[in-house]
């Protein structure tokens, strides 16, 4: 039987707790979704896309939802104590799947912007949000159609037409509870042409022996000449699976950054489905995961070069440690009509002991011939001249690793477009590879997030 | 301060150095010449503990300790260095990092508090001058980049911040112009005390017209075959290896 089934049956059972604790708008999106999985099977392991990553597995415990939107009790002021000084954010949490602010989070936000939880703006402005939510997410991912199904708030972000938000937006995603828990989240970004906007999530799981499944759909819409940086990071737990689909569509001229940080985790994986609907658009997506003990990291991306003239730059990395494993798998789409495509791939991966295990599956699929493209994908190991030359300098062989480790992430953390953020990525980055300790404590490493205005 | 006997060392079960006698003391600059491929570059980096090589049989004791036995690093904190012929490119690790390291490793082998960043700048500011080197060459990233003149001015920096008891520069003076030649070459000079000693490996004389050793080797075939002063280099320079490698022949020592 398959995992998808306790999902069904709680839908079926929980339907009206579940509408009653969201919107029109997003219960309006329900059936469809309870239709799609009826009829789906869960991708099998091994599968074409889902080489490493069980998904049969990874949904079937049996996992607490918040359906009834009890308020968590997760104070999140006193948990993000952490400031960076030459960062200031617009802050704004999810707690499990439930959204909050504080007096201060709006301070300094242009007129227009709509920052909210989804539910509330799906009712404020039924309108806006029924234009796109679930417009660019396929239910034919059963993710996204168990997303669609039992999501009830999340994430809404407008920026209307020629507003730049200069403030960096800030979404803070906690997990705390005594129970295992599921967070079905949902994040729905829009930008509207020549629109600004940059937004940092960062995923926290607040108690390390419990067990926890986030399962997140984002939509984000570049209109021509937006222009959106994402930065994701995830420094969850051991115990805490992350299963995140992330869909972008972009306009003529826009101009967008997707950016997936794994610095620590149980068991993730992260789809980035990303289209070119438009002439002259540039992406760049980035990503970096950190592996150890037996944390496991799939990363799937998949760029769609539907129209002319569009840039696309990639860049995947990752340390692959102990019993670790990493997987990638990148697939360029380039369709025929879509000449003067520069799309620009790269994998490379850095494998540091025997139990380690990295797969890389690096695709091009290209219907024209006026087109530069490139793929490439390594995996190696350190070194030894290199170990050799910094020994010989008086660095013992774990500083040396160290180093070289931090050395390794060093582009993927040069292409940051937001200088404090790049600076205090680099300095969790020195610190997760200079800890003994691989056990993720949050207020050890500092990885909480810059209050604003303080 | 080295004292090697009878070294012998394979790569790759390959025997590259057959029987390795060397004394070097305190306030001695000797240079080690021969043809391409008699074990020169071998003998620099068996001394400074490449992991590649396997010492087969022999000695080597520095200040009093069995070499052999210590790692590359505490061989570094002992007070060895050795300037690579081709020096190491380190992408992504900055030079001020890496020095860093390299002095607080040192300093915590020696049981001392790390260095204060203000004494670290100064130290950096001191040194860079010996060799000339240009601040901004100090803030990229470790060799990345630099020409073949400014990697090996890099060397003697390094050598510079991490005043060594004895330094191996292996082929310092390849690839080099005349201009960096000198400067490279009065580095080293201005390192020079009575408490610490040089090797240097090289090819040619004209690296030996700047840096003046006062004993001279020839190593062929994995064996140093003759010993002399200074006037040895001049006769090489003039006459080649091929004479000395007759005369060892003769004698009986290969």
């Amino acid at each position: 039987m398959s995992a998808l089934n306790q999902y069904i049956d709680l839908y079926v059972t929980a339907r009206d707790l579940i509408d009653a604790g969201s919107a029109p708008v997003i219960n309006a999106r329900r059936a469809e979704a309870f239709e799609c999985l009826q009829k789906a099977a869960l991708p099998r392991k091994g599968s074409e896309d889902y080489e490493q990553t069980d998904l049969e597995a990874l949904l079937a415990p049996d996992f607490g939802i918040n359906l009834g939107r009890k308020p968590l009790e997760i104070d999140p002021s006193r948990t993000f104590s952490c400031r960076v000084p030459s960062m200031s954010t617009a802050l704004f949490f999810l707690m499990g799947d439930t959204f909050a602010s504080t007096d201060r989070s709006y301070n300094g936000l242009p007129e227009g912007v709509i920052v909210s939880s989804l539910a509330a703006a799906a009712v404020k402005h039924p309108e806006l949000v029924k234009k796109y939510y679930g417009a660019l997410a396929n239910t034919e991912n059963p993710l996204v159609a168990l997303n669609n199904l039992l999501c009830q708030d999340g994430f809404f972000l407008y920026v209307p037409k020629g507003v730049k938000v200069e403030k960096p937006l800030q979404l803070v995603n906690i997990l705390r509870h005594e129970t295992p828990m599921m967070a079905i989240r949902r994040l729905l970004i829009v930008l509207e042409e020549g629109a600004e906007a940059k937004l940092l999530c960062c995923d926290h799981t607040q108690n390390s022996d419990t067990d926890f499944l986030n399962l997140q759909t984002i939509e984000i819409f570049a209109a021509p000449g937006a222009r959106f940086d994402f930065y994701d990071l995830e420094e969850s737990s051991a115990r805490t699976t992350r299963l995140s689909s992330l869909y972008l569509t972009q306009g003529r001229g826009s101009n967008v950054l997707l950016d997936g940080i794994t610095l620590f985790n149980g068991n993730t994986r992260n789809e980035y489905r990303t289209t070119f609907t438009e002439p002259d658009a540039e992406l760049h997506l980035l990503g970096m995961g950190i592996e150890d003990d037996t944390r496991r990291l799939d990363n799937y991306t998949l760029i769609r070069h539907d129209a002319p003239h569009c840039h696309s730059n990639e860049l995947m990395k990752y340390v692959v440690e102990d019993a670790a494993t990493g997987a990638f798998s990148g697939r360029i789409y380039v369709a025929p009509g879509a000449v003067k495509t520069e799309a620009y791939q790269s994998n490379r991966n850095m494998v540091t002991s025997e139990g380690a295990r990295m797969y890389s599956k690096p695709q091009l699929e290209i219907y024209n011939d006026d087109v530069k493209c490139s793929h490439g994908t390594a995996v190696g190991q350190m070194d030894e001249k290199q170990l050799f030359y910094m020994q010989q300098r008086g660095l013992s062989l774990p500083v040396a690793h160290t180093l070289l480790k931090q050395a390794f992430m060093a582009d993927v953390i040069d292409a940051v477009r937001l200088t404090p953020l790049r600076d205090r990525l680099r300095m969790l980055v020195d610190m997760r590879f200079a800890s003994d300790n691989s056990e993720h404590d949050c207020a050890a490493c500092a990885s909480s997030i810059p209050e604003q205005d303080a | 301060m080295l004292s090697v006997k009878d070294l012998h060392a394979t790569i790759d079960g390959k025997e590259i150095l057959r029987g390795i006698n060397l004394d070097v003391r305190a306030g001695e600059v000797h240079a080690i010449m021969g043809p391409n491929g008699s074990g020169k570059s071998t003998l620099s980096m068996v001394l400074a503990g490449n992991p590649a090589y396997e010492v087969t049989h022999g000695e080597a004791t520095f200040a009093g300790k069995n070499l052999l036995e210590m790692t590359p690093d505490v061989r570094s904190h002992e007070g060895l260095f050795l300037g690579f012929q081709y020096p190491v490119e380190i992408p992504g690790v900055s030079m001020v990092n890496f020095m860093r390291a390299a002095i607080n490793e040192k300093r915590k082998y020696l049981g001392e508090e790390p260095i204060s960043a203000t004494d670290f700048l100064k130290l950096m500011r001191e040194k860079r001058a010996i060799v000339d080197l240009d601040s901004k060459l100090a803030s990229r990233s470790v060799n990345e980049g630099f020409s073949g003149g400014e990697k090996k001015r890099n060397e003697i920096f390094q050598m510079a911040m991490l005043e060594p008891k004895l330094a191996i520069l292996d082929e310092t003076d390849s690839g080099l112009d005349v201009d960096a030649l000198r400067i490279v070459a009065e580095g080293v000079n201005k390192l020079r005390t009575p408490e610490n000693a040089t090797i240097v490996i090289t090819h040619y004389q004209r690296l030996l017209d700047y840096i003046k050793p006062q004993i001279i080797h020839v190593l062929y075939k994995g064996r140093i075959i003759k010993t002399a002063g200074p006037e040895l280099a001049l006769e090489i320079e003039e006459r080649g290896f091929d004479h000395i490698i007759k005369e060892a022949e003769n004698e009986g020592k290969l």
